[in-house]
């Protein structure tokens, strides 16, 4: 492996645990925007606010990790990917900073600007995943050119790239769904559990049908990664990612809790690995490989380095905030 | 399409990016300066508070966490903002030398993941962890501040003084020398004018706050405290960033001459310069301001015979454009900063000779003030830096129209972004208040810490 290979790795596993727990966070928003009205709904909120309020802003610097990596490490991958798809990326900045404005502004408010502000924090939190598929599906598509400026609009609004984001938006919802089956469960607030357990089973549905209709576009759009998909080492990796997500299904069915998150995340973890091991040796399939867009090898270890370094310093500390959280010792 | 059309789009579209990326830095700044100064603040009234008991210091602590989380939502998600822009506004720049000055920028990442990280704790722990495991909660938050503020000051002292890499002929970057980057010759003063502008700014602002609460007649000691915590951190500030101020400077006279030259408004160079206070700068000349023969060369160089570049030593297109509002954003700081000081000086004063604040109104007033001057100060030390290095957005190898992109809309994506940002400022402002008029009514009524954006008070109707 080359260093500029560990880059693409560390790139990834930033990509994979944004995608997994901001995820989540914006999932969960999802879900308080489908609450309604009544006492019930009220509760459900307080379920996503317990759950996500000490939690959301340590997620989100995944993406600005991302991001940095993204500039550091392969810089022209970056100009590539922002000098054309602008226009989705501005949108799921919007969704960024509406969601993240409207969760810490809704209980501050008075009474009256409450439910604008709850509004606002649901409806961007289906911006940002749906526009962070569309770029996902447009990379994918191989519609980002090497060198940068492809088609504005063209290069994200094709049918692989809408899958895309519309997939993104249900397995949001779905790993959301499942932390809160586990938080509700834990907390003993039986009634919540059952009530997400029943939308997570509901929307890890759609989310089936649409990972197979995003297969199809796939072989539509994106050839290559279909290949790599369909052949070892990527379909093992599908495999794996059908079978967690069998077992995740049954489990909701069966109604038990344990296991169930590490299921969930298991199918979401191993579709997104799935597609790099398609993907390699290319950032941006077929026309950029991880070794051109990578930077002079000092960064590359710097990156690296930096990258330890987070590893010892964030990780112990996150554990210490999602241990907290999780025994409610900080609720 | 010809030449013509497409010249005339970069050209409104570097200024539309321009505004855009000035606004949204200016915007960002403020909040950011909470990040890395109101952590410390609290952590002293925190201290204070368990140390000798004091029940008004430790209400204020936990009032100020709230206020924290609120303002680190929105520094948060301005400053992400911020990092899309990079590449949305500037791609050339990003392609060319991302790979370079990225390095703060990920260093930078690692203490925000900190800052998050313990602010979550400290905020949710006030009922729930130890006061000794609470208060050490704050210690990296306050570390994470200053270390983050480092990093970026770092990848923006490195556009004034780029160093630390290697070009081939094509301009292409071939080598990096990371240690080079961050600690580039300007790094060190723009860190610490810039750690004590925080500290400066958030000082003032949050005792402007009690300053305005004690005129209107709340002197209990809650006030008092709020409004003495952060004076005094403050005031002690403010001198010190006189000498820091003093040295960029110099070092700006040095190392950017042209930057210096602009907002000094030295149009013919050479020895016993003047300093101009205030005025206009046109054609060649200062009008309207007071001058002083020979000051410019002693500050620069502690002697009137001192040389200074002027702009006609410089290419024309090579000189930072709108001098006037350089030089008055210069003055504007300078003179804020001095005012400032004088400030702290009655203040110690008044300490010193009877362990009270001084007793006129005026005194009071001033304090009121001084918040709101202090990010006047700010602003106007970022317009100097960030216009005074134009036309080059790393200063002397690439030119800011080169790092636009060509993408279209940018006036209408800034538009959107001053409304949506106003919306966001006030709301915050009404949070904040809202937040203190209930302070103010009683916390005794308040159920634990459901806001800013903790649990709400449903948790015992949840359970049900
Ligand atoms: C509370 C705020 C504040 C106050 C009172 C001052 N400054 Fe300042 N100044 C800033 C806040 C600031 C800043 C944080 O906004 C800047 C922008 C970039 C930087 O490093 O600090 C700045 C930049 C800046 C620069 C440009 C540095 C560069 O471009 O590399 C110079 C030359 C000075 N300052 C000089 C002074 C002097 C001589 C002051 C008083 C005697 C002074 N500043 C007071
Ligand atoms: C510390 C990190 C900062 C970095 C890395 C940074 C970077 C940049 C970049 C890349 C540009 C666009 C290119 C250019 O005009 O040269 C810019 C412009 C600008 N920035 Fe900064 N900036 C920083 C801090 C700030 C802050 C805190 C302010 C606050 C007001 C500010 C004010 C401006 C303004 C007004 C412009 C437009 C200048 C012009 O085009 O005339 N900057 N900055
Ligand atoms: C002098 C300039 C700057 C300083 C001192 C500064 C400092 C800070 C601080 C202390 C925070 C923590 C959040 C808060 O306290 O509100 C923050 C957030 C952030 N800043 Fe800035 N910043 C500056 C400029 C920039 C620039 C130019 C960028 C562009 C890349 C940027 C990107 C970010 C991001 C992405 C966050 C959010 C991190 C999170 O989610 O916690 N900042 N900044």
């Amino acid at each position: 492996m080359s260093t500029a290979d560990v880059c693409a790795a560390i790139l990834w596993l930033g990509v994979t645990l944004y995608a997994i727990f901001g995820g989540a966070d914006f999932g969960a928003g999802v879900w308080d925007l489908l609450a309604g009205r009544g006492q019930r709904a009220e509760r459900v909120r307080a379920q996503i606010d317990r759950s996500i309020g000490p939690v959301w802003e340590a997620n989100h610097v995944w993406l600005i990790f991302v991001l940095v990596v993204l500039w550091t490490g392969f810089p022209s991958l970056f100009s590539a990917i922002m000098t054309t798809l602008y226009i989705p990326l501005a949108l799921a900045a919007l969704g960024i900073v509406l969601r993240g404005s409207g969760f810490a502004f809704r209980h501050a408010l008075p009474g009256p600007v409450q439910r604008p502000a709850t509004r606002v924090f649901g409806v961007a939190s289906l911006l940002t995943p749906f526009f962070m598929g569309t770029v996902v599906g447009a990379i994918a598509s191989g519609d980002v050119p090497a060198a940068g400026y492809g088609d504005p609009t063209a290069s994200w609004t094709g049918f692989l790239p809408l899958v895309t984001g519309a997939l993104f938006v249900a397995v949001a919802a779905y790993t959301a769904a499942v932390f809160l089956v586990r938080d509700s469960g834990a907390a003993g607030h039986r009634e919540l559990r059952d009530y997400f357990a029943r939308r997570a089973l509901v929307i890890a549905v759609i989310a089936g049908i649409g990972a197979a209709v995003g297969v199809v576009a796939l072989r539509q759009d994106a050839r290559f990664i279909y290949d790599g998909l369909t052949s070892w080492p990527g379909i093992a990796l599908v495999v794996l990612s059908g079978v967690c997500g069998l077992a995740a299904l049954g489990l909701l069915v069966s109604g038990r809790s344990r296991g169930l998150r590490v299921a969930a995340v298991g199918a979401a973890v191993s579709m997104i690995w799935g597609y790099f091991a398609a993907a390699f040796p290319y950032m941006l399939p077929t026309s950029l490989k991880i070794s051109a867009a990578a930077g002079p090898s000092a960064t590359l270890i710097s990156v690296i380095v930096v990258f330890l370094a987070a590893a010892a310093l964030v990780v112990p500390s996150l554990i210490l905030l999602y241990v907290l959280s999780q025994r409610s010792a900080l609720e | 399409m010809g030449l013509v059309p497409s010249i005339a789009d970069a050209g409104s579209n570097l200024l539309a990016a321009r505004n855009q990326m000035g606004f949204t830095l200016g915007f960002h700044i403020v909040l950011a300066c909470f990040g890395v100064a109101f952590p410390a603040m609290m952590l002293i009234a925190e201290y204070r508070g368990r140390k000798r008991n004091d029940e008004a210091a430790l209400r204020l602590a936990r009032n100020w966490s709230k206020a924290v989380a609120v303002l680190f939502a929105v520094g948060a998600v301005s400053g992400t903002v911020l990092s899309f822009e990079f590449g949305l506004l500037w791609p050339r720049f990003m392609d060319r030398f991302g790979d370079v000055f990225g390095i703060a920028f990920a260093i930078e990442g690692i203490f925000f993941f900190l800052e998050a990280i313990f602010i979550a704790i400290y905020i949710y722990g006030w009922n729930r962890l130890s006061p000794r495991a609470h208060m050490w909660a704050a210690v990296p938050i306050v570390i994470s501040g200053v270390g983050g503020a480092f990093s970026v000051i770092a990848a923006n002292s490195w556009m004034n003084q780029p160093q630390g890499f290697t070009l081939d002929t094509a301009g292409h970057v071939t080598d990096v020398r990371p240690f080079e980057v961050l600690f580039n010759p300007a790094a060190g003063y723009e860190f610490f004018h810039m750690w004590l502008a925080a500290y400066m700014v958030v000082g003032f602002l949050v005792a402007s706050v009690y300053a305005v609460g004690m005129l209107r007649g709340r002197r209990d000691r809650y006030h008092r405290l709020g409004f003495i915590i952060p004076f005094t951190v403050a005031a002690i500030a403010t001198p010190i960033q006189l000498f820091v101020g003093d040295t960029a400077a110099r070092a700006v006279a040095h190392d950017q001459p042209a930057k210096f030259a602009g907002f000094e408004c030295v149009y013919k160079g050479g020895d016993n310069q003047a300093e101009h206070v205030g005025g206009i700068c046109h054609d060649g000349h200062v009008s309207a301001a007071i001058s002083i023969p020979g000051l410019d060369s002693l500050l620069v160089g502690f002697s009137t015979g001192t040389d200074v570049t002027g702009l006609n030593q410089i290419p024309a297109d090579r000189q930072p454009p709108a001098l006037t509002m350089l030089h008055t954003a210069f003055d504007t700081m300078v003179g804020v900063g001095s005012l400032l000081s004088l400030l702290a000086v009655w203040f110690a004063i008044a300490w010193y000779r009877r362990r009270d604040l001084p007793e006129t109104k005026w005194f009071m007033r001033a304090g009121a003030l001084a918040g709101v001057a202090a990010v006047v100060a700010l602003e106007s030390g970022w317009i100097v830096t960030e216009v005074g290095r134009q036309p080059w957005i790393v200063n002397g190898l690439m030119r800011t129209s080169d790092a636009v992109t060509p993408a279209k809309g940018i006036w209408w994506v800034f538009g959107v972004t001053m409304l949506l940002y106003l919306a966001l400022g006030t709301i915050a402002v009404v949070v904040l208040r809202g937040l203190s008029a209930r302070w103010r009514e009683g916390d005794a009524a308040e159920p634990g810490p459901e806001l800013p954006y903790g649990p709400p008070h449903g948790d015992s109707e949840a359970s049900a």
